[in-house]
């Protein structure tokens, strides 16, 4: 099973070692984790994609609980939220082939952000599916570069992870 | 008041009632050392390699239940304290260990005698800091007592650079520390005790399964009256040891691997346990599959991660044992109701057959000493009162089994890590703290020799252990599985080339024994305790291939045992 969690901590040198080092160390799985600074400065966000049974993502989140910089923990797909990842993809763009991608980028709402004679540079965002659509639209033999940022999470409703 | 990092520390020090530092110097801490040097309310204890001053810490504070101390330099004394912190860690013992850094401009650039302190530690501590700034000493010291000393208690380091110690600022030093990211659960969820007191008064074959989190919360009180309250059997953990009274008709002896018959038994056909401070570890619990098939399981612990860790309970609080426990016995004595009297009276007759079973029998006619035999003669001559630390492997078992402890804090050894060379540093830390009591450590020939160093640090604080060697010329333990799973290949389990541990002693300005016949056993021991301000290194030369017993091999369950 495939779990988001969402995690406040103290904006600390260190605390991401933590973070992970408990991920290595206990053999739980890491399949993206974001961090940065949110408005208030002292404290990170973090989301982390983890996959596991019921019983390992209950230990993970003890766990979390018990590190002593991890402020707050709440397991996102536990109720409805939102995930987005953002990728950046440079691709092949010459020819005839060159307006295809273009209509793909319309297709997939992504944003061409940088033009050469030969490639775009694009920009789309979306959940995870949608980006693997994207890329398989596109081709691998197109695609030159990809970076995904990894997920950002939130909870849907009124309910929010603050202090 | 304005004072260097230095002398911060030593005030944060005297301001937590510290008594006795452990530690050794070296380049990044020599700051420290003239501080220390120059006041007189914190006594330094100088050990021979940084390992041993961890232990001395961990175990004056498993005796005495407060923080214990170590200092040691950076790089290569932090790397020989790593064992100690990782041995602290797996038993949960509170203890504070500062550690000198290179200084702040240094760091990262693989400087003389620098490694990553806190990076190397970050796994083996409740956790650690990093001190950049002078002006963070004092309030980071604060939360280091405090971490360590409350909730599930635990090791905390403080890596302090050199230019941190001579850097000047006012101390001050908080009343009180809150962090907002650690709030551990005092009290127990009164509907999760009121179900588990009803669960309770519902059993017919009850356990009561009790671990180390009962003394390391000074609840065996506590313990005691849930134990009277209710006349359910006890048995306890390796560390939970003497927070149980070891000479109860109510207690069954340890349970686990080398756990005793009707102890083991009795957890394998209980329809309710309860686990108190326990954290179902697999040297207990055996086969998880097999484990307790019929019970319902209360656990109380402080830490929400022991609960459901590997063993899924059907009633988890969580909270300090010792209040969850206050919480239990009251509503149990307000409930004012009974468990089924017959069906526990029809409990306790199986609980008398199982014990007949006599399973830590050994040969009492031997003309070889057997390794029980010494240690029950321990237990007899010191009546029962003694601290006694151990290393690891069989003579640890035997010590756990044959020494029956009354009192806790009284049974110090590495439980969770099992770190050979324990033993007589820990005794040093318990003989410091309790100067006029008497500290047994009981080892073996392959552990002692981990951290022998330590005999010099006796000599120099007059600290008068009682060395219990129990010499069978093998690393007991491995030969045993050796024995049992190997067909007898005895790889590199054999000790040749020992020393004259007689000599050894002398040469260190002790006095040394050694006993070969069972029947100089009482009297070497009663002459040895009659030289009260002397340490005395006992070598027993014990039967090479006893085997400790009962025992339940890997894979199998708790009804499943290996008998005499």
């Amino acid at each position: 099973m495939r779990h988001i969690i969402a995690i406040l901590l103290e904006n600390e040198s260190g605390a991401l070692s933590r973070v992970s080092g408990l991920f290595s160390a206990r053999g739980y799985n890491i399949q993206s984790l974001t961090v940065a600074p949110t408005e208030d400065a002292s404290l990170s966000r973090m989301t982390i994609v983890t996959t596991g049974s019921d019983e390992i993502v209950e230990q993970i989140l003890k766990q979390l609980n018990k590190l002593i910089e991890v402020v707050k923990v709440v397991l996102l797909t536990e109720g409805d939220h939102i995930e987005r990842e953002l990728i950046l993809v440079k691709t092949v763009a010459k020819g005839a082939h060159r307006e295809e991608v273009k209509r793909l980028a319309d297709i997939f709402r992504g944003r061409i952000l940088d033009v050469t004679e030969n490639t775009y540079t694009i920009e789309v965002t979306g959940n995870g599916a949608k980006l693997d659509a994207f890329l398989a639209a596109i081709g691998s033999e197109n695609i030159l570069e990809v970076v995904r940022t990894g997920v950002s999470g939130i909870a849907r409703g009124e309910t929010a992870l603050r202090l | 008041m304005e004072l260097t990092g230095a002398e911060i520390v030593a005030e944060c020090l005297k301001k937590e009632g510290v008594e006795y530092i452990f530690g050794y110097p070296g380049g990044a801490v020599l700051h420290l050392y003239d501080v220390l040097n120059m006041q007189e309310s914190i006594k330094h204890i100088l050990v021979r390699h940084e390992q041993g001053a961890v232990h001395a810490a961990d175990g004056y504070a498993r005796a005495t239940g407060r923080p214990g101390v170590a200092l040691v330099t950076s790089g290569p004394g932090v790397t020989n304290a790593v064992t100690g912190i990782a041995t602290a860690y797996m038993d949960s013992i509170p203890m504070v260990i500062l550690t000198g850094q290179v200084p702040t401009h240094a760091i990262g650039s693989d400087a003389f005698q620098e490694v990553d302190t806190v990076g190397i530690t970050r796994p083996c501590v409740k956790h650690n800091f990093l001190v950049k700034d002078v002006s963070e000493l004092a309030e980071t010291i604060k939360k280091a007592f405090y971490v360590a000393s409350s909730g599930r208690p635990g090791p905390v380091l403080v890596d302090i650079p050199k230019d941190v110690q001579a850097q000047r600022f006012n101390f001050s030093y908080p009343d009180k520390i809150e962090l907002r990211s650690y709030r551990p659960v005092e009290r127990g969820h009164p509907g999760q005790i009121r179900k588990a007191a009803e669960l309770i008064l519902t059993a017919e074959r009850p356990m009561i399964y009790s671990g180390g989190g009962v003394v390391l919360d000074g609840s065996s009180q506590q313990l005691r009256e849930f134990a009277q309250i209710t006349g359910f059997p006890v048995t306890s953990t390796l560390m939970g040891l003497g927070a149980f009274p070891g000479t109860s008709q109510q207690f069954l002896g340890m349970l686990g691997m080398h756990g005793t018959y009707e102890a083991n038994m009795g957890m394998h056909h209980c329809d309710v346990l309860i686990a108190v401070g326990a954290r179902f570890d697999d040297r207990v619990v055996g086969n998880v599959k097999k484990f307790c098939p019929n019970a319902q399981i209360i656990h109380i612990d402080i830490d929400p991660s022991s609960i459901s860790k590997t063993v899924r309970v059907d009633i988890p609080i969580v909270g300090s044992v010792r209040n969850v426990l206050t919480q239990l016995n009251k509503m149990l004595q307000e409930l004012d109701r009974k468990p089924d009297s017959g069906a526990l009276r029809a409990w306790w007759g199986q609980i008398a057959e199982w014990r007949t079973t006599d399973c830590l029998r050994y040969d009492r006619t031997s003309a070889i000493i057997k390794p029980q035999y010494v240690v029950e003669k321990v237990y007899e001559i010191t009546k029962g009162d003694a601290y006694v630390t151990s290393d690891v492997g069989q003579h640890q078992m035997w010590a756990a089994q044959f020494y029956k402890f009354d009192k806790p804090n009284r049974w110090i050894n590495s439980g969770g890590l099992g770190t050979m060379g324990f033993g007589l540093p820990a005794a040093l830390g318990v003989q410091l703290a309790f100067p006029d009591e008497k500290v047994c450590c009981i080892t073996g020939e392959a552990s002692i020799i981990m951290c022998i160093q330590e005999l010099s640090t006796a000599l120099q604080y007059k600290l008068p252990v009682k060395i219990i060697n129990l010499n069978n010329r093998y690393m007991g333990m491995v030969r045993q599985w050796q024995e049992f799973f190997y067909a007898k290949r005895y790889a590199m389990s054999y000790m040749e080339a020992l020393p004259d541990f007689v000599k050894l002693a002398e040469s260190f300005g002790h006095v040394g024994m050694r006993i070969d016949k069972p029947a100089d056993v009482e009297s070497a021991l009663k002459e040895a305790f009659a030289l009260k301000d002397r340490l005395v290194f006992m070598d027993f030369i014990t039967d090479q291939e006893e085997n400790v017993y009962p025992m339940i091999p890997a894979g199998a369950g708790q009804n499943e045992m290996i008998l005499v």
